[in-house]
């Protein structure tokens, strides 16, 4: 049973409630890296890394410093600064290790202390109850892995979308951001049917 | 620049949304309802105007290879400040703009101002920077929202508009928010380019 729990976790994240086409967030990254399919990936596959350490280290923080010494207030200060220090050490560790992935994403890293949507996955997994809860931890991480393929998702697709609107006869005004608002909620619709999909709990 | 251009700046010149295009998540995300995006407003102004007071303060003693983390830590504080006051006075609202009260830390237009303004300026001249600043925002905010919520939900403020009118629910969820957004930049770059 228990991993019904985690494929819908998945499949809620991923889909139903997609992070950038129906929670509207890290709308940042998804407008200013979808110009090339190339660079949306690698923005993408570093988005779904450090989401998915930093549910890890925020869920972790959270139950076994916060909790027992009675600082739950603190919680946005604590989770900001665990991520802006978790991309930080990410990117020494990849400059080391791996260096042929870390000029793959190295440009792309720095950008995501101010992504909103890490910082959302953190707090949205210590609202979901998952704190405490039977393998709470897990379903955190799975949670912050399902929230970076959401997000890789709709990257890639607008970035598909933009490359050909670039070949694209637009009225001048609405070149830009305004006809990339337009598709974005074309695909927003879409996402939007989604949400009628019935999860086994 | 004089103290009132300071003020009136971020209204339609340097306006955060419109024209410099930063605090997009908050602004799509919460314009569901006007009375969300006043809230907002507020919530966002109280700690943009603080961080910016805070940040002026601190300006000559903030070694210059940290300064963003300490912007980071003072803004985080304010937003705290924010997210307590509200559970304690204002539940509903709380419960209604969710997590995008915490996400307040990481709205690029505080740190932006923080970083761009008030890191270099005096505490008057940041307070006013930051007010108006606000008043943009909140401007685009409750315009997004006017819109959305009289043709997603055919109401303004609990009142209900139109009798017998269908309303559109797309127009209060996502979708909507990106339409009415891709509207609006479009009527602003043909305002700009007949200016021209």
């Amino acid at each position: 049973m228990e991993s019904k729990i985690f494929i819908s976790i998945l499949l809620a994240t991923v889909l139903v409630n997609n992070y950038v086409l129906s929670q509207i967030l890290g709308l940042c990254p998804f407008l200013g890296v979808s110009k090339k399919t190339e660079t949306a990936l690698g923005m993408g596959l570093s988005v779904i890394f450090v989401m998915t350490i930093a549910s890890f280290f925020t869920h972790v923080v959270y139950q076994y410093l916060l909790i027992p010494f009675d600082l739950t207030y603190l919680r946005t200060l604590a989770f900001i600064l665990i991520i802006a220090s978790l991309v930080q050490l990410v990117e020494m560790i990849l400059n080391k290790t791996a260096p042929s992935l870390y000029q793959a994403l190295g440009i792309f890293l720095p950008l995501i202390t101010t992504n909103c949507a890490v910082l959302g996955v953190a707090v949205l997994n210590i609202d979901s109850g998952f704190v405490g809860s039977n393998l709470g931890l897990l379903k955190s991480v799975v949670q912050g892995f399902g929230a970076g393929v959401g997000f890789t998702l709709a990257l890639y697709l607008m970035a598909g979308i933009r490359e050909r609107l670039e070949l694209a006869d637009i009225p001048e005004n609405l070149k830009g951001l305004p006809i990339t608002f337009i598709c974005a909620g074309l695909m927003a619709l879409s996402f939007l049917g989604f949400s009628g999909m019935k999860l086994f709990k | 620049m004089s103290m009132i251009a300071e003020f009136t700046k971020g209204i339609w010149k340097r306006n955060p949304i419109l024209i410099i295009g930063i605090g997009i998540c908050p602004t799509l995300a919460v314009s569901t309802s006007l009375s969300n995006a006043l809230w907002m407003t507020l919530a966002a102004t109280f700690v943009l105007v603080c961080s910016n007071i805070l940040v002026s303060m601190v300006k000559g003693i903030t070694p210059a290879h940290i300064r963003i983390p300490i912007f980071i830590t003072i803004i985080a504080t304010f937003v705290i400040i924010v997210e307590l006051t509200l559970k304690a006075y204002q539940p509903s609202v709380y419960s209604a703009l969710g997590i995008f009260i915490p996400l307040i830390v990481v709205n690029c237009i505080i740190l932006g101002r923080a970083e761009e303004f008030a890191s270099k300026n005096g505490i008057f001249a940041s307070i006013l920077d930051g007010l108006g600043m606000g008043l943009g925002f909140g401007l685009t905010l409750s315009l997004l929202a006017i819109i959305r919520e009289t043709i997603g939900a055919n109401k303004l403020l609990g009142y209900t508009l139109i009798k017998g009118y269908e309303p559109v629910g797309a127009m209060v969820a996502a979708p909507g928010a990106f339409f009415t957004l891709g509207l609006i930049l479009w009527g602003i770059n043909r305002i700009k380019a007949k200016g021209n």
